[in-house]
């Protein structure tokens, strides 16, 4: 853990260590300060020094003050430049290392947990970084400093400290133990709250319709109230620790008048060290008292940390490790050979079990079967998105994993249940799918996938620029734009996942028409609810629960195979008129 | 706990804030405040008493210096008995000041908790009486982030700001007037360099401020695209768009730490330019008082004696310390108001109104055909209409529902349904077929007034919707939609939600209706299996059969299917049809569906298209009429 933190320092070790050393040297002049203070005092009010003495000593002083300025803020610099760098480092790493992950492994953490871990976890982060340059060395120097002086100055009197700091640092120390049970339930609370009300939007319509504001107000009332108790019996803790400051401090300031009181009128110590004396208290016992709320910063971002480290540390399960760089797809011949899949290792049940197909170039194939049959999960073996957990899958005679990922999926484009474009144009989008296409390819793609005609109705066509997820646009569109952008790659393989669900039949079938004409050598495997999508396939795959149930034409598959011919007649329902 | 864990995104004073609209956030938050004035009160008075019990202490340096210590040393150093009596009386100071500190923290953390918890109930229950169009044109992230970062900052700056000005304030008065009692001359140069602290304060914070400001805009870039980027993850997988990603990210990540970097420097330079600024004034004062103490006469105005330097030095250390406080204060203030301003603007925005006043009520049915109203269960409902000269008419409740010449638009401009008429008579099933954007959610929408029409009216049992309270018109109403959202909870209290007070029977027969019975029993602890998450642990189509147990358990007599069966496949579709056409039994039902095997048996088919009716009849009449509906039902069967 160590180790991966430390690589993330990179760029900004120097600023790193700069800002611990000038704090270093802030820390320095701030502690001589009360000392050259005393002295100066002394000599010259008793001690029968000149005026020259005091003016020279003096300058000495506001010089040592303005160099400790000068540290300071260069270091408060250096500190932000290594905290954001950290931060900034962390980010990129951990955004590098998603790219990298499997859908496995998306699965594994799923979305919106990656999504706070790289926003508000990396920010505690950061700013613990941040803190830890700064204050994690400040007041310990500090302390060991500001006690070191003092010790200098009147070594009985420094006693005071040995016994007043370990007496406030156990005080800190057992509240923020007691504390933090306290704080985890809070969070717990926290969370508990949000998720309420997260809920809430996202079902306010069914709220709304079925009248339920008042009891949604009541249930909203439970977790506030929960809230606001958890709240303050772990604050009431909490707010103890300016009161034992206080009280600490407080206790030290008449120990010193007490024995310094007693040294003086023995005369073996001066006023002077006895004013500076409760500077020093000051500078001491702040010191303990960040030392003590780093200390709880730490423990509250430690969790943080942890899910941070835990993505950094996944392993992508999928890679390059066994590929061939110089192995390109040559045609869209697809083998699998006793396939099976879970998506936990230690599952019990394959999700696909013992499959065998081979599918020849230029085939087209359907894929139909009920909800969880595994339709999507066999179709993603093909492009390697899942690897196997038994059995092989070879696209162009050789198996996937001996391809390097960029050439397999640059030839097996698949055009996903979900689809998702991004902010930016309808061209920007749809160069995804070839960085350096032609207008005329773009278009050509286009008119195959039916979307040629509404872009164009768009006053800005082409460069219609889409917001975040495409939200100006139907289902259907956004689909067809999909399967454009899939064309682009100029595939050996195509598959859509029931990516033509939200577009009407008539279109529907246009778009295979096209697929059909302008790509006949491309392999085309098309997963659908619909009898009428795949009903013109060369072949259809009939899936249940994981396993082959049938493979023939549609005319071979009707009336003999069970599940295919009860899906055509509840799909043929009173169309008979 | 500490401010230093703050989102850093978060920072910064607001864009364009107005300062009319700062001033009436502050004073509304302190009207929240002021709910607890008495304990407030209380707080201020401990809050002084501890300010000033430091602010004494540190004279009492003067006081064993100057007098005490030099008044034993006088009686030969034997009688202590001044100093023990000198340090008892700073010793029942201290007490009183740590034992005020930890009142005011006591109170305020009370008072502070009290408050937000008051505001958030607010925003909570406002929120639920806001109309849909509100939460159709919010994104639920901008609506959280009131619940989260700016309820967060707003905690921060309640539970602080107060104590921490207050103290700071009334530390800094009396720290400055003990330092002009112990010597005028120092408090001047004292003075001095407070200005040149004040010139530090105000350049700094003006760069921070719009460093902060161009952070937050990073920010904001940044976070966009780890959410596009991160939701998108698997499209850029399948497309090989990992590099790119990356690049593009390196990009605006850099951008972010330098925005960062500087407002974090302008930020925790503050600290140590105002701490150092007052020991440059210690080392000043220490030179100057000497020179005084030196060369200054006792007898002079100006003198100044040991004891008065030694504790005048002490003050100059507290003096910068609560200075810088209140400068920071004034950030966390400024972002808690901005907080603040978001929070008010929803609890400001108006409530869904409604000025129904027609009820649905008990009813009993007279011999002569009339209704009287009653208290108990009878099965028999009507409509309680009181008019303007003060008779009341019962309707019965039938669940008749007509349009007339409704015209709407979302935003004024485009409209969404155009002149659009139909009828739907009790106990009719009514169906609408079209494209996405043809405007058949539109048509539920009005029905159960989420929107209300722009022109014309929709009548039930003949009475003009906006008359009816809308409580009570949706009441009469069950709607199943697409996107099934269940609750946390179990599966019992989620069917239930239906009807809050249904019996373990009712919730039984419903689900064997919605044919989910059979599956809910398969679930390991069957109905009370606890449903997290959205229900993200039961497939769509589980999750719909369980919306339409939901409705079902409601009993009304008109319901809403928007594509209620759309994530059901076609042969658990066919399973669940008897359960639906029972549950549609003597209902008025409109009914919005995506495969035409859905809604053939219709009592009508209304074909819609970018807003208007095109063809309407039942399957058998637009078969016939070979027209829109013909092609799009013919092109399932035979596509070439």
């Amino acid at each position: 853990m160590i180790k991966t933190l430390f690589r993330q320092t990179k760029g900004y070790r120097l600023a790193s260590v700069l800002s611990p050393l000038l704090i270093l040297i802030e820390v320095y002049m701030e502690v001589q300060l009360p000392f050259v203070m005393s002295e100066l005092v002394d000599r010259g009010v008793s001690g029968g020094a000149g005026i020259d003495f005091v003016v020279r000593e003096g300058a000495k002083m506001v010089l040592m003050a303005l160099i400790a300025l000068a540290s300071g803020a260069a270091a408060a610099r250096f500190a932000a430049k290594a905290g954001m760098g950290f931060g900034a480092n962390v980010r990129a790493s951990v955004f590098e290392k998603i790219q990298n992950f499997s859908f496995a492994n998306i699965d594994r953490f799923s979305t919106p947990s990656l999504i706070t871990r790289m926003t508000t976890d990396i920010n505690t982060m950061q700013m613990a970084y941040t803190m830890i340059v700064r204050i994690v060395v400040r007041s310990p120097l500090m302390l060991c400093m500001a006690f070191s002086y003092a010790y200098k100055l009147n070594h009985t009197l420094s006693r005071i400290f040995i016994i007043a700091a370990p007496v406030l640092f156990s005080l800190l120390a057992v509240m923020a133990i007691l504390a933090l049970p306290r704080f985890r339930t809070l969070m717990k609370k926290v969370d508990g709250l949000n998720s309420s009300v997260q809920e809430n939007l996202i079902g306010i319509r069914v709220i709304k319709a079925f009248v339920r504001a008042g009891h949604e107000k009541e249930k909203f009332r439970i977790s506030n109230d929960e809230l606001k108790d958890a709240s303050i019996a772990a604050e009431k803790l909490l707010i103890l620790s300016n009161p034992f400051m206080q009280m600490t401090v407080y206790g030290c300031i008449i120990a010193i008048f007490w024995f310094g009181g007693n040294l003086v009128v023995e005369s073996s110590m001066t006023v002077y060290d006895l004013a500076a004396f409760i500077t020093y208290v000051n500078q001491i016992l702040m010191s303990l008292m960040m030392i003590s709320m780093i200390f709880a910063m730490g423990v509250m971002s430690k969790e943080s940390l942890n899910r941070v480290i835990e993505v950094m540390a996944e392993v992508p399960e999928i890679s390059d490790k066994d590929a061939d760089p110089s192995l390109t797809v040559d045609n869209g011949d697809i083998e699998m050979e006793n396939v099976c899949f879970k998506y936990k290792k230690n599952g019990k049940k394959n999700v696909i079990d013992n499959i065998n197909v081979h599918i020849k170039s230029g085939e087209t194939i359907g894929i139909i079967g009920g909800t969880g049959s595994a339709k999507t999960t066999f179709v993603q073996m093909i492009p390697r998105l899942y690897d196997v957990t038994e059995g092989v899958v070879k696209v162009g005679g050789k198996p996937v994993s001996d391809y390097m990922l960029k050439n397999l999926r640059d030839s097996v484009a698949m055009v996903l249940q979900v689809n998702l474009l991004f902010s930016g144009t309808i061209e920007e989008n749809l160069r995804w799918g070839n960085p350096d296409a032609t207008q005329e390819q773009i278009e050509t793609a286009c008119k195959i996938a039916q979307a040629h005609d509404f872009v164009m109705s768009f006053p800005d066509g082409y460069r219609t620029n889409l917001g975040q997820g495409g939200v100006n646009l139907s289902g259907g569109q956004k689909q067809r734009l999909c399967i454009a952008r899939a064309l682009l790659k100029s595939p050996r393989v195509l598959i859509l996942d029931d990516s033509t669900s939200a577009v009407d039949t008539a279109t529907d079938a246009k778009i295979r028409d096209g697929l059909r004409k302008y790509h006949p050598d491309v392999t085309k495997i098309i997963v659908a609810q619909r009898i009428s999508s795949v009903e013109h396939a060369d072949r259809i795959i009939v899936l249940d629960d994981g396993k082959i149930d049938a493979i023939g034409s549609h005319n071979e598959l009707l009336g003999t195979n069970k599940i295919y011919t009860e899906v055509y007649k509840s799909q043929q329902e009173g169309s008979v008129a | 706990m500490a401010p230093a864990m703050k989102h850093p995104g978060k920072g910064g004073p607001p864009k364009g804030q107005k300062p009319g609209n700062v001033k009436a956030t502050f004073l509304r938050l302190l009207s929240y405040l002021g709910r607890s004035k008495a304990m407030l009160t209380v707080v201020f008075v401990f809050v002084a008493f501890s300010a000033l019990a430091g602010v004494i202490g540190t004279s009492f340096i003067k006081t064993v210096t100057d007098e005490v210590l030099p008044s034993i040393i006088e009686s030969g150093g034997k009688d202590l008995t001044p100093l023990v009596k000198t340090l008892v009386s700073l010793g029942f100071i201290y007490v009183f000041g740590v034992v005020s500190s930890y009142g005011y923290s006591r109170i305020m953390l009370q008072v502070a908790q009290k408050t937000l918890n008051i505001i958030r109930k607010d925003l909570f229950n406002h929120m639920q009486d806001l109309p849909i169009k509100f939460f159709d044109s919010h994104t639920h992230g901008e609506l959280m982030s009131r619940y989260t970062s700016d309820a967060d900052t707003l905690r921060e700056c309640i539970s602080q700001s107060f104590v921490q000005l207050s103290s700071s304030l009334i530390s800094v008065v009396g720290t400055f007037v003990m330092m002009v009692w112990l010597s005028p001359v120092l408090a001047l140069f004292v003075v001095i360099m407070l200005c040149l602290g004040f010139v530090a304060i105000k350049a700094l914070g003006s760069r921070s401020a719009k460093y902060f400001r161009e952070q937050q805009k990073c920010v904001g870039a940044v976070n966009g695209y780890i959410e596009e980027f991160i939701e998108g993850q698997r499209v850029v997988k399948v497309f090989c768009h990992e590099e790119k990603a990356n690049a593009d990210f390196s990009v605006i990540n850099d951008s972010l730490r330098k925005a960062a970097t500087n407002a974090h420097t302008y930020a925790s330079v503050l600290m140590p330019v105002m701490g150092n600024i007052s020991y440059i004034t210690y080392a000043a004062v220490t030179m100057i008082g000497t020179l005084m103490l030196m060369m200054i006469p006792k007898t002079s105005f100006f003198a100044i004696s040991a004891g008065s330097m030694l504790a005048f030095l002490t003050y100059t250390r507290h003096f910068f310390q609560p200075i810088t406080q209140i400068s920071q204060q004034f950030n966390t203030i400024i972002m808690a108001l901005a907080g603040a301003e978001r929070i008010f603007e929803i609890i400001d925005t108006p409530a869904e109104a409604d000025d129904g006043y027609v009820t649905l009520v008990n009813a009993r049915k007279n011999s002569d055909g009339t209704l009287t109203e009653c208290e108990e269960r009878t099965g028999v409902w009507a409509w309680k209409h009181p008019h303007g000269d003060g008779t009341i008419t019962y309707t019965e409740w039938q669940g008749d529902v007509r349009f007339h010449n409704v015209t709407f638009s979302y935003n004024g401009k485009k409209d969404v349904l155009k002149n659009v008429s139909l009828y739907a008579m009790p106990g009719q099933k009514i169906a609408f077929v079209g494209s996405t954007g043809a405007g058949k959610t539109t048509i539920t929408n009005l029905i159960n007034r989420f929107y209300d029409v722009d022109e014309g009216k929709i009548t039930y049992d003949g009475i003009n919707i906006k008359k009816i309270k809308k409580a009570e018109l949706r009441r009469s109403m069950a709607m199943v939609l697409q996107d099934t959202h269940l609750f946390t909870g179990t599966v019992r209290d989620n069917i239930a939600y239906g009807k809050l007070d249904a019996t373990d029977e009712e919730i039984e027969n419903a689900a064997k209706l919605a044919n989910a019975h059979s599956f809910i029993s398969r679930l390991p602890e069957g109905y009370d299996t606890m449903i997290t998450g959205d229900g993200a642990n039961l497939s769509q189509g589980q999750r719909q059969l369980l919306a339409i147990a939901r409705a079902a358990v409601a009993d009304p007599p008109v319901l809403i299917l928007d594509e209620a069966t759309s994530s059901i496949d076609t042969r658990t579709e066919r399973l669940i049809e008897k359960g639906m056409d029972k549950l549609m039994e003597g209902r008025t039902v409109f009914v919005i569906a995506h495969r035409l095997s859905t809604v053939s048996n219709s009592d009508a088919i209304m074909v819609l298209e970018q807003g208007e009716i095109i063809e309407r009849g039942t399957h058998d009449d637009l078969i016939e009429q070979k027209g829109k509906y013909y092609q799009l039902y013919t092109g399932q069967f035979e596509l070439d």
